[in-house]
Formats: C-alpha cells, structure tokens, sequence
C-alpha cells in the first residue's frame, strides 16, 4: 500500500467523496446484487436497505442469502458473522493509532470500518491542520450508505424486473476466489490456504452441512500445531 | 421464510457478530500495550485459510455424482481465476464469473 498526503481544494466533505468514487463504484454493484437476491429470496427491498445498515460486511451479507434458505440458528449466523469477519481484528489493530484523539466518532468509525473503508483510510495521509475525525466520519458514512443505497436499489430492481436469477449468487463464490488469490500472492499464505480448503473438505465429509464450527476448530487446531512445531514461523 | 422476529434477530445476530471483530482490538489492545503473538500469528494465517473454507462452504451442495457433475462451477471458477491473473481487477474478475456461470446454467447445462 502506498501512503499518500491528500490534495485538499474546496471542503473537507469534497474531499471526502472523490477520495470515495472507487467504492462508489464498487458497492453500487455488489450492492445491487445483495438486493436482487433477497429479493428473490422473499425479503423486499427495505429489508435489504435495513440488512445493511444493521450488519455492514458483504461477505457475511452474501453469506446470509445461503443461510436464510436454511433453518433459523441466529448462533451459527453469529459465530459465522465472527469467522468471517476474523480480518476486522487486523484492521483495528493497524488503526487503534489512527483512531486515537477522534472523540465521540470513534464508536461510528469502528462500526463502519469495512475492507474498502480500511483501505482507504490506512492509505490517505491527511495534510497537517486537517479535522482528521471528520475526514475519516466523512468516508466511513459515504461508504456505508453506497453499500445500504445499493441493496435498497438491486431490492428494488429485483421486484420491479423479473429476469432469471438462476446461478447469481455464484457471485459469493467468485469474491472468495478472488479474496483467496489475493491471500496467496504471499507466498507464505498458500500452506494456510491449503489448510483451510483440505480441513473444510474433511468436515464437509463427516459432517454434511453442519460444517462450518467443526472446520474453525480443525483449521485452528492446525494452526496452532504449526506454530508450535515451527512449520510457519517467518 | 423466516418470520419477521426471526429475520430482525438473524440480521442483528450477523450485525453483532460482525461489530465485535471490528471493536475488540480497540477494547484489548489500547495503544501504548503490545499486540500477544500468538494474535499477531493467527491474524497472518487465519484470512487465507477462512478464504479456502468459504470457498468449500459455497460449493457444498454441488452434486459431482449427478448431472451437470460440478461442471458450470469448475468453469465459472476456472473464469475468474483466469480474469483476475489476466487483468488483475476484482470487480472484473467476480461479476464477469459470475455472468459466465449465469449463462451456463441457464442456457447450456439445464
């Protein structure tokens, strides 16, 4: 990541939104999809905008469109929503610093702070003298309502066109296939990887569709045995 | 279809589950205090092996003994892979997969 000092012309707000654009872009689109989805799945367009304004992350969004087809277990939607949300740790751990001395915004912050929002504050460097808690409120807030004015909008599009939406929710899949490509491009995540896709395999076996909680408790179990017999250690 | 109730406690279940991994670090890692290694090392491994088990979690009910045998999934995973080598751009990558393997089940393998 490259870290840049910010050209601030006209308002900090003006600022805030070019820096945006890119996500804009994005989560109009993966928004939409999220929407057209629980569309089809029953769940109208104010559930969509309401999804994700309550429980902000895609991936668990997209992973609540498979979860909703089955029987209700708020606890594994929970757990999952833990798991696959792990990342967020790294990213607070990385702001805390950042963060510190914004007041009362921090909590907005913090709830806010998805992937794209992540990336685009860790890699803005303010010019000296700027309201840095605003800047930073600015960007969270547009990003999140992008990503809530999408889902309302595919919400929408979703009851008002009927097209056949068979096979789109292989967008899921193709994110992760793209997330987990990212990953390997360090080469020292591709054991790691491998885990996860051989200890989710096992589970998915013995287990059927129960997997998830039995495949967490493999992979962290290999995880931890790694690192004490050394395998991993940089 | 869940109930009404069952659907506001499922989206405040993933809203929570989701706000705790963002809040915990600024809770147990206040600035000033080093990170436990033990959370630095999982927080190196952990994403790419959750990535692999979304992956499997996505494609459990992919039926490879029955027809069309996982064949649409192996080609509109094979797709992004290509397009994300190729051109390197997310966006691209997931919905131009996504289109080929809409087209596929729709049109080639019903």
């Amino acid at each position: 990541m490259t870290v840049q000092t910010l050209e601030i012309k006209g308002s900090l707000f003006s600022a805030a939104f070019k820096t945006t654009i890119p996500v804009l872009a994005g989560y109009l689109g993966l928004g939409l999809a999220f929407g057209i989805m629980l569309e089809d799945l029953g769940y109208n367009a104010l559930w969509a905008a309401f999804f994700s304004l309550v429980a902000y992350g895609g991936t668990i969004q997209y992973l609540a469109i498979a979860l909703l087809s089955t029987v209700f277990n708020p606890l594994e939607a929970l757990f999952l929503s833990v798991l696959v949300n792990f990342r967020h740790l790294f990213y607070g751990i990385t702001m805390a610093e950042k963060f510190r001395g914004v007041g009362k915004k921090k909590l907005a912050l913090i709830f806010g702070l998805s992937d794209e929002t992540f990336s685009l504050l860790s890699t803005t460097e303010l010019p000296e003298g700027t309201d840095r808690g605003k800047f930073y409120l600015y960007v969270t807030l547009l990003d999140h309502s992008y990503w809530i004015l999408g889902s309302f909008l595919g919400g929408i599009a979703g009851s008002l066109i009927s097209f056949n939406t068979a096979g789109i929710s292989f967008v899921l899949t193709a994110l992760f296939v793209v997330l987990f490509m990212e990953q390997l491009k360090n080469r020292s995540n591709i054991i790691p990887g491998i885990i996860g896709l051989g200890a989710t395999l096992i589970s998915l076996l013995f287990f059927g569709d129960n997997l998830i909680i039995p495949a967490m408790a493999l992979i962290m179990v290999a995880m931890l045995a790694m690192r004490r017999y050394d395998v991993l250690r940089h | 279809m869940y109930s009404d109730i069952e659907m506001i406690v499922f989206i405040f279940a993933c809203g929570l589950g989701t706000f705790l991994t963002r809040v915990i670090p600024f809770i147990f890692l206040p600035e000033g205090k080093e990170t436990p290694r033990i959370i630095l090392y999982l927080g190196r491994v952990l994403p790419a092996a959750c990535m692999g088990l979304l992956i499997v979690y996505c494609l459990k009910d992919v039926g490879l003994l029955s027809f069309p045998h996982g064949i649409p999934e192996a080609i509109g995973i094979l797709s992004v892979a290509i397009l994300h080598k190729w051109k390197g751009n997310a966006l691209l990558s997931i919905f131009g997969g996504t289109i080929i393997y809409m087209v596929l089940v729709q049109t080639v393998f019903i």
